[in-house]
């Protein structure tokens, strides 16, 4: 169960502080996918990151839990050993680090943290076959260094594959379906609902209602300047497509 | 670094703190009285029974020494030495020169580097072997070489491999045609001061259209208080033969600045290749203060003699207070190569001043050069590189990479390049980068578990990949450790 209440944070920039989160409550039971829906610039990916322990943003207020563990206290890799995992909106590189020692050092790191026995090479090797297998990644993809000169669906495709190997407790997509086309998309919506699990919850942050075609969620946020502005159900997503942000927004002021 | 399990680097650690090899063995040694004069170059040279010519060329190169300026364009503050103030002779009491195997070596010695991650039994190295090839190492303690693997194997294929004070009395005829020949005593004053008085060191002998049956390597370990380290090595790969050889180094933690002033000297005849590979991981002297560590002036050049011949040079340089070393290659020979791979990794105070030299002087030279510097804390890096085409050399090309990597705004990236060409046919390619390590990649690798000092480690790993893949793969793995443990504390 992931509890958020009354968030706020804020960035430091050349101009002063500036608040981007401005109070947000959201529960996520276990076994649920919520969705958050909101315009560009109204603070999804802040909210991301700051669940995730990203240090340029100060939290100001509120609280969130992870299963009753306050996460805000934690590091940024504690939160991934304690069930968080965030699938980045923009991959970062890492030149020269292929992707099989980039898993082999996250899932160890993660074991070892949880004090569990780290994976020796075969173990790895046959974690990493399965599961590209199952997101049709091919082999070689391992090879090379982590997102470089990854195409769009690629990078996406691997944020799903790490989620899928590491077996998160709370997952964020941040807009994992925006730049795919529909056929990358559709891979990576298999890729997530293969994951739903009634011991895991997701949040799905998309700016587009066309992911949720392919991932049902069971409740549906909208975003605005910071603030959650309305809750609903799939249906709200429709609606929200229907009349644009705009509209939408001025309306629930 | 040879063999370094896991379990070895974990108790290294915890007995010593950050610097693994930082303890210090316990061990009764007998040293010539401290200071520098004629006398001490006697001393040894009598201490080593050598011949009359070794100890003449030893006295030449003194005198020559006393008139020396110190070399001075390195970018580097080093406090001014005072050479009566070290040891030039330290050796384990019971220590006799000339040929040695294991069983003859102080027990307390084998546990030292059984702690440092160096089995030297070598029933025990081959019981290993299921898990890596055996390699025969030569291990130099203090001053001199206490012993040298796997011998009657190499033998056998007609390889010598054996200490340097040994070669001058069973190779004498070598030692006469290769000392000096490449760095001449009067190089420099460091390569000088080696030449009146170094104490030990490896030699290899290659014959001819011979591939060495295993790696080679020597691993250096100053233990002795103010005892300066003063090795020499010499490796001759004749006619289309083949050798890889690693040297792996470490000092107890001091307050006091130690000096290693080393010289190695590489020949490559026709057709012959040579690949010199080293680890470096000197004492680098107090975190915070900057107090103490090695003053790592080491002299190292490589001559392509014959054609078609290639030196190749890895460097994995995270150790010393100082480092001042440019391993370089003359190519003499028509269609020689000289490559340098190096990853510099400066923390804390250290402070190093490293490259390479290709001086191009056959027809259809080649010289590729791939430098990675790390800078972290308040430390100072810088590459100095030197590309030079004599009028002969038609055809010849360079390639060179220079890249700096910076963690935190308190470290320095600097690059020389010198570059001169006398051939208007010369290919020259030279590329230089700085970039500083980036947070949003600290970040992505921390929100998939790894600690910050984890995450660290691996994005200098990658950023030194190309420099890495070229070390041994008996070394690669605990190279990349090293990477690591040198930057810990780099970020806080
Ligand atoms: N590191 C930052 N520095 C300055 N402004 C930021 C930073 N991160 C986000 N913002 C600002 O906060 C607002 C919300 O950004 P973001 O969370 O990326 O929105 P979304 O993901 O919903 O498009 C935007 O106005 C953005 O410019
Ligand atoms: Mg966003």
């Amino acid at each position: 169960m992931i509890k958020i209440k009354d968030l706020k944070a804020n960035v430091e920039t050349d101009d002063g502080a500036v608040d981007i989160l401005k109070g947000i409550t959201l529960d996520i039971p276990d076994g649920e996918v919520h969705a958050i829906m909101g315009p560009n610039g109204s603070g999804k990916s802040t909210l991301s990151y700051v669940l995730a322990g990203q240090e340029d943003y100060d939290v100001t207020g509120g609280s969130a839990t992870l299963d009753g563990e306050d996460l805000l206290e934690m590091s940024p890799e504690e939160r991934a050993a304690a069930g968080l995992f965030l699938a980045f909106q923009y991959p970062v590189e890492i030149p020269g680090v292929n992707m099989s020692t980039f898993l082999k050092t996250s899932i160890n790191s993660i074991r070892k943290q949880r004090g569990e026995k780290e994976l020796d090479a075969l173990g790895m090797l046959k974690l990493i076959k399965t599961k590209c297998a199952e997101l049709g990644i091919r082999d070689d993809m391992m090879k090379r260094a982590v997102n470089v000169g990854f195409s769009g669906g690629e990078k996406k495709r691997n944020e799903v594959l790490q989620m899928a190997m590491l077996e998160p407790k709370f997952c964020v997509l941040d807009e994992t379906d925006s730049g795919l086309d529909i056929d990358a998309l559709k891979v990576v919506a298999d890729g997530v609902n293969a994951l739903r699990d009634p011991k895991r919850s997701f949040l799905i942050i998309t700016h587009y209602q066309r992911l949720l075609d392919y991932i049902k969620p069971d409740v549906v946020h909208v975003l605005a300047k910071g603030r959650i502005i309305k809750t609903g159900g799939p249906e709200l997503a429709l609606e929200l497509e229907k009349k644009g942000y705009s509209e939408f927004v001025e309306e629930a002021a | 670094m040879s063999g370094v399990s896991e379990e070895t680097i974990q108790t290294v650690t915890d007995m010593a703190g950050k610097y693994s090899a930082g303890f210090v063995t316990d061990i009764e040694t007998e040293k010539a009285p401290k200071g520098l004069s004629e006398d001490i170059v006697r001393f040894i040279s009598a201490k080593k029974n050598e011949p009359e010519w070794m100890l003449e060329w030893r006295l030449k190169a003194y005198r020559k020494w006393l008139e020396m300026p110190e070399p001075d364009w390195a970018k580097l503050d080093i406090k001014p030495i005072d050479y009566q103030d070290s040891y030039y002779y330290s050796a384990p009491k019971d220590h006799k020169d000339g040929p040695k195997t294991i069983d003859d070596v102080d027990p307390i010695l084998l546990d030292t580097y059984a702690k440092l991650g160096i089995p030297l039994r070598e029933q025990e190295i081959l019981a290993g072997v299921q898990e890596r090839t055996p390699v025969a190492v030569d291990v130099v303690f203090d001053s001199v070489s206490v012993a040298t693997t796997f011998k009657k194997k190499l033998a056998e294929a007609g390889v010598i491999f054996c200490s340097i004070s040994e070669a001058i009395q069973e190779h004498p005829d070598l030692i006469k045609k290769y000392i000096g020949s490449v760095v001449p005593a009067g190089d420099n004053k460091h390569a000088c001061l080696n030449s009146a008085v170094f104490t030990d060191g490896s030699f290899v002998y290659i014959p001819e259209g011979v591939r060495c049956p295993m790696e080679l390597s020597t691993y250096f370990r100053i233990n002795e208080l103010n005892t300066g380290q003063f090795e020499r090595t010499l490796i001759i790969a004749d006619k289309g033969s083949y050798v890889s050889y690693l040297e792996g180094c470490t000092a107890p933690m001091r307050d006091e600045n130690q000096l290693h002033a080393a010289v190695v000297e590489l020949v490559a005849h026709d057709d012959a290749e040579i690949k010199y590979s080293t680890v470096q991981n000197w004492y680098p002297g107090d975190f915070e203060t900057g107090q103490g560590g090695i003053y790592n002036f080491v002299t190292k050049r490589g001559m392509c003699e014959g054609r078609n011949s290639k030196i190749s040079w890895t460097q994995v340089e995270t150790g010393s207070a100082i480092t001042w070393k440019y391993p370089s290659c003359i190519l003499k020979g028509d269609n020689s190569q000289g490559e340098f791979y190096s990853v510099a990794i400066t923390n804390g105070r250290q402070q190093a001043d490293t490259g390479t030299k290709m001086i191009h002087i056959g027809k259809n030279t080649k010289s590729r050069i791939i430098s990675k510097g790390i800078s972290a804390g308040k430390s100072n890096n810088t590459y100095r590189g030197q590309v030079k085409i004599l009028a002969g050399a038609e055809g010849a090309r360079n390639f060179t990479v220079c890249d700096s990597l910076l963690i935190g705004d308190q470290c320095g990236a600097h690059t020389v390049p010198y570059i001169e060409s006398k051939n208007k046919s010369a290919n020259l390619e030279h590329e230089a980068t700085t970039s500083k390590i980036g947070e949003d990649q600290l970040f992505y690798c921390m929100q998939r578990g790894l600690s910050e000092e984890e995450a660290i480690a691996l994005i200098v790993n990658g950023f030194a990949r190309e420099v890495m893949q070229e070390l041994p793969m008996e070394f690669a793995v605990e190279a990349q450790k090293l990477v690591g443990i040198s930057l810990e504390g780099s970020v806080g």
